[in-house]
C-alpha cells in the first residue's frame, strides 16, 4: 500500500510541477474570460463602435416619409428632389447612401435601388428591406380595409414558461438552461477522460520505451504501478478542475467589480435594447420572458446537491473505467505512434455517447434509446449526465452507478492481465488476438 | 545464499528454463554465462520475482522468494534506462523508496555516492541532459544505493569508456568485500576471469557446466605445457629418446615458443627434465584454457 502511495505522489508531483500544467490551468480560465470581456464590452457599447450612416431617401410614391423610423445607426432623410438631382447633390452631401423608391404599380414594389459610394453592409440591407416590407404589408392590409389599430391587435407575440411539478410545488424550470447544463457537464466528462486517459496512455508507453520499467518491476508489482499512475494523474485532472473553478469565480468576481454592477442585468438589458430595435419577429424582446434573468433563475432551481455529485461520481467512475483501458493499450505498443490501432475501439463508445447526447438524449430524455446509453457502463457517465437535469427516476441512477462499478472493476481487471504481460513485450506488434492471449497467461 | 531448484519457464511455444538449478555461494561473486537466447534473462526475471517460474523454487537465505527480499536485492538489467525528464536526484529518492529504504537514509545514501563517483552537482539534472556514459553512472548508483545484500548485474560494463569501467569493477569488487553477493552477467570472457569465483554456463535453457572457474579450469585442462626457450628442437622428431608430443612450435623475437601435449601419465617434471638437456629454458607454464575456449567448447 505504502508503495501505491509512493507511485501516486510522484506521477502527481511530477506532472503537476510542469510549467504546461500552470499555463492551462491559469491560461484557459483567463482566455475565456477575457473572451467573454471582450463580447461583453462589445455588446455593451455596440453603438458606440458603430458609426451612424445616414440615408437619403427619394420616394416617388410619396407615402414613407415620416414612416420610416430612425433606429440605431440608420438616419433616413426624405429628399424633395427628384432622382437625378439628388444622385448630384448627393456626391457632394454628408449622406452615405441613397435610397430609391419607384412608384409601386398595385403595391408590388420592384426596382428599388441602394446607391451609394461603398458598398453597403448586408446588415445594413437587411434592416432596410425589413422595414420596407413591414411598411408595405401594413399598407397593403390598410388597403383592404383593415384599420391600424385593428392591424396591432392581431400581432401576437407567444412563449411559454415552463415550470416542473415536484414534490415540493411548482418549480420554475427551463428546457434550454436544463440541455445546457447537462450537456456541459458531459462534454466536461468526456474531456476529462481523453485528455488524462491518453495522459495514463503515454506514461505507460514512456516506461516502456525509457527501459525503466525493467527496474520498476523489481521493486514493485505492475497492478500497483498501473493503478499508482491511474490514481496520480486522475489527482493532477482534479487539481486542474478545482483551480479552473477556483481561478474562474475569482476572476469573475474581479470582473463584474470592474464592468460594474451585475454583469447579467447589463448584459441583458442591453440584449433586449438591441433585439427590440431589430425585427419584432424577436418574441424575447418581451420584458416577461428577459432572456439572461430566465437563465439565472432557472440554473438555481437545477437540483445542484444531486447534480454534483452524479458529476463527481460519473466523473470519476467514467475515467477509471477508461484509463485502465487506456493503461492497457500503452503497455501494448512501443510507441506512441502505434497506439492508432487499439484506441480506435476504446474510443468509439465515447465518441457515440457524446454524438447521441447532444443530437438525441437532450430532445428525447425519457426514450428506450437514452436509458440504455445511460445505463451501459461505457457510455452511461456521459449519456446519464445528459440526462439527470431532465429529471430521472432514483432507481435508473443507481443501477447505472453499480454497473458502472462494475464496469470498472472489469476494465481495470482486464487491463492488469494485459499490462503486466505487456511491460515487458518489445518489438511484436501485437494483434488483438494475441492480446487475448495474455489475458491467459499465468501470474 | 541462492539456492535455484528445478526451474522450468514455459513461454507459449518456447521452453526459457529447464529444469535449471544451481547454488549461488554467499559472499562470492558468480557469473552467470550463455549465449544468447540460453535463458539467462528469463532466470535473473524470476530471482528478481518480474515473473514466477511455472515449477521450481527459489531460496534466498532458506526462505522461499518472496516480497521482502525486495529490498535485500539491486538489479541492473542490459536493457536499462531511467526517467529521462525526471531530475536525478528526485529520481534516485523515488527509487530507493521503492525499495523500501525510508526518504532521509535514501538522501544521506545519495549525497555518498554521488560525491564517491565525483557526480555531486547532478543533483537537479535531467537525466537526459547527461551522455550516456553519465546515465549509466547514475544508473549503477541506483542499483546499489540500498545496500543490497545481493546484487544482479546483467552487463554492468556495456557502455562505460575503459576509464569509467575501471571505475565501476572497482566499487563492483568493494562492494563484494564489504559482503555483497554478486551475479554477474556478461558475454566479456576476460571480465569473468578476473572477478568471477564461480560461474555457471547456460545453454539452450539448460545448464551444462557450473563450479568455481578453477575447478572448471582443472577439469578442461588437457596435460599441456608452453615453453619458451631458445636453442633448436627442430629435429626432436626424430629423437627416439624424446617421448613428449609437439603440438606447435614457432619464432617469435628471437625465442621460440612450443607447445607439449602430454599424455597422461607424463609429468611436467619428466618433460622439464627432457628439455633441460636440449635446449635453454626461458619460460616453462601449463597451459590452463580461458574461460572464452571453454564457453565455445562447450557451446558446441
Amino acid at each position: 500500500m505504502n508503495k501505491i502511495l509512493l507511485i501516486i505522489q510522484r506521477e502527481y508531483l511530477s506532472r503537476v510541477k510542469k510549467k504546461s500544467f500552470l499555463l492551462v490551468t491559469f491560461g484557459v480560465p483567463i482566455l475565456i474570460m477575457l473572451m467573454y470581456g471582450l463580447v461583453f464590452a462589445l455588446i455593451l457599447k455596440g453603438d458606440k463602435f458603430e458609426e451612424s450612416k445616414k440615408i437619403v431617401v427619394v420616394d416617388d410614391n410619396n407615402y414613407f416619409e415620416g414612416k420610416f423610423k430612425n433606429t440605431g445607426n440608420l438616419n433616413f432623410e426624405f429628399s424633395d428632389e427628384g432622382l437625378e438631382d439628388s444622385k448630384k447633390g448627393f456626391l457632394k452631401g454628408d449622406a452615405d447612401f441613397l435610397l430609391y423608391l419607384p412608384k409601386f404599380e398595385n403595391n408590388k414594389p420592384s426596382g428599388i435601388q441602394m446607391y451609394g459610394e461603398k458598398q453597403p453592409g448586408f446588415v445594413l440591407i437587411d434592416d432596410v428591406e425589413e422595414k420596407l416590407e413591414i411598411l408595405i404589408r401594413d399598407k397593403k392590409l390598410i388597403a383592404s380595409g383593415i384599420d391600424t389599430t385593428e392591424l396591432n391587435n392581431l400581432k401576437t407575440s407567444v412563449s411559454i414558461d415552463t415550470k416542473k411539478i415536484t414534490e415540493n410545488g411548482e418549480e420554475e424550470s427551463s428546457s434550454g438552461a436544463t440541455s445546457f447544463i447537462g450537456l456541459l457537464f458531459s462534454i466536461l466528462i468526456y474531456m476529462f477522460i481523453f485528455v488524462y486517459g491518453v495522459q495514463v496512455m503515454r506514461g505507460v508507453t514512456e516506461e516502456k520505451t525509457s527501459r525503466i520499467i525493467e527496474v520498476l518491476i523489481s521493486s514493485v508489482k505492475p497492478f500497483e504501478l498501473m493503478m499508482g499512475k491511474i490514481i496520480g494523474i486522475a489527482m493532477v485532472g482534479l487539481t486542474q478542475f478545482l483551480l479552473w473553478i477556483v481561478v474562474t469565480v475569482a476572476l469573475g468576481s474581479v470582473a463584474s467589480n470592474f464592468i460594474g454592477g451585475n454583469p447579467a442585468e447589463q448584459f441583458s438589458k442591453s440584449a433586449q435594447t438591441e433585439l427590440s430595435q431589430g425585427s419584432e419577429k424577436i418574441k424575447a424582446a418581451n420584458s416577461e420572458a428577459d432572456p439572461a434573468k430566465m437563465v439565472m433563475d432557472s440554473l438555481s432551481t437545477l437540483n445542484f446537491p444531486l447534480l454534483l455529485s452524479c458529476f463527481l461520481i460519473y466523473f470519476i467512475g467514467g475515467y477509471l473505467l477508461y484509463s485502465a483501458l487506456f493503461a492497457a493499450i500503452g503497455s501494448a505498443i512501443d510507441s506512441d505512434s502505434d497506439s492508432q490501432q487499439f484506441m480506435f475501439p476504446v474510443t468509439v463508445p465515447l465518441i457515440l455517447s457524446i454524438i447521441v447526447s447532444s443530437n438525441y438524449i437532450i430532445r428525447f430524455p425519457d426514450s428506450p434509446v437514452s436509458f440504455w446509453f445511460s445505463i451501459i457502463p461505457f457510455t452511461s457517465p456521459i449519456a446519464m449526465m445528459t440526462r439527470i437535469p431532465f429529471g430521472v427516476p432514483v432507481w435508473e441512477i443507481i443501477l447505472s452507478i453499480i454497473l458502472l462499478i462494475f464496469g470498472f472493476i472489469g476494465t481495470v481487471w482486464f487491463a492488469a492481465k494485459i499490462y503486466r504481460t505487456g511491460i515487458l513485450m518489445y518489438g511484436k506488434k501485437p494483434t488483438f488476438k494475441e492480446l487475448g492471449k495474455w489475458l491467459f497467461y499465468k501470474n | 545464499m541462492l539456492e535455484i531448484k528445478n526451474i522450468v519457464k514455459q513461454y507459449s511455444g518456447h521452453r526459457a528454463l529447464n529444469n535449471v538449478s544451481m547454488t549461488i555461494p554467499k559472499g562470492k561473486i558468480f557469473g552467470l554465462l550463455g549465449p544468447n537466447g540460453a535463458g539467462k534473462t528469463s532466470l535473473i526475471r524470476i530471482i528478481n520475482q518480474i515473473t514466477a517460474p511455472d515449477s521450481g523454487e527459489v531460496l534466498f537465505n532458506g526462505e522461499k522468494l518472496s516480497g521482502k527480499h525486495i529490498s535485500q536485492i539491486g538489479y541492473l538489467p542490459e536493457e536499462r534506462g531511467l526517467y529521462k525528464k525526471m531530475e536525478i536526484g528526485e529520481q534516485m529518492l523515488y527509487l530507493a523508496q521503492l525499495k523500501g529504504m525510508s526518504r532521509s537514509d535514501a538522501e544521506n545514501k545519495i549525497r555518498y555516492w554521488f560525491k564517491k563517483m565525483e557526480i555531486q552537482t547532478w543533483w537537479n539534472k535531467k537525466v537526459e541532459e547527461l551522455s550516456k556514459g553519465m546515465q549509466q553512472k547514475v544508473q549503477f548508483v541506483s542499483t546499489v544505493l540500498h545496500n543490497p545484500s545481493l546484487l544482479i548485474l546483467d552487463e554492468p560494463f556495456s557502455g562505460f569508456d575503459p576509464i569509467n569501467a575501471e571505475i565501476i569493477k572497482n566499487e563492483i569488487l568493494e562492494l563484494n568485500q564489504n559482503g555483497a553477493t554478486i551475479i554477474f552477467s556478461t558475454h566479456r570472457m576476460e571480465s569473468v576471469e578476473e572477478l568471477c569465483d564461480s560461474i555457471a554456463l547456460l545453454n539452450k535453457s539448460e545448464k551444462i557446466l557450473d563450479g568455481t572457474v578453477k575447478e572448471i579450469k582443472n577439469s578442461y585442462k588437457t596435460n599441456s605445457f608452453k615453453v619458451e626457450y631458445i636453442g633448436d628442437l627442430k629435429n626432436i622428431n626424430g629423437d627416439f629418446t624424446f617421448h613428449f608430443k609437439v603440438k606447435s612450435d614457432e619464432e617469435m623475437d628471437g625465442s621460440r615458443t612450443a607447445v607439449f601435449d602430454l599424455h597422461s601419465y607424463q609429468t611436467a617434471n619428466e618433460l622439464l627434465s627432457a628439455l633441460i638437456s636440449r635446449v635453454q629454458i626461458v619460460k616453462f607454464e601449463e597451459v590452463i584454457p580461458s574461460i572464452n575456449d571453454i564457453f565455445i567448447s562447450s557451446v558446441n
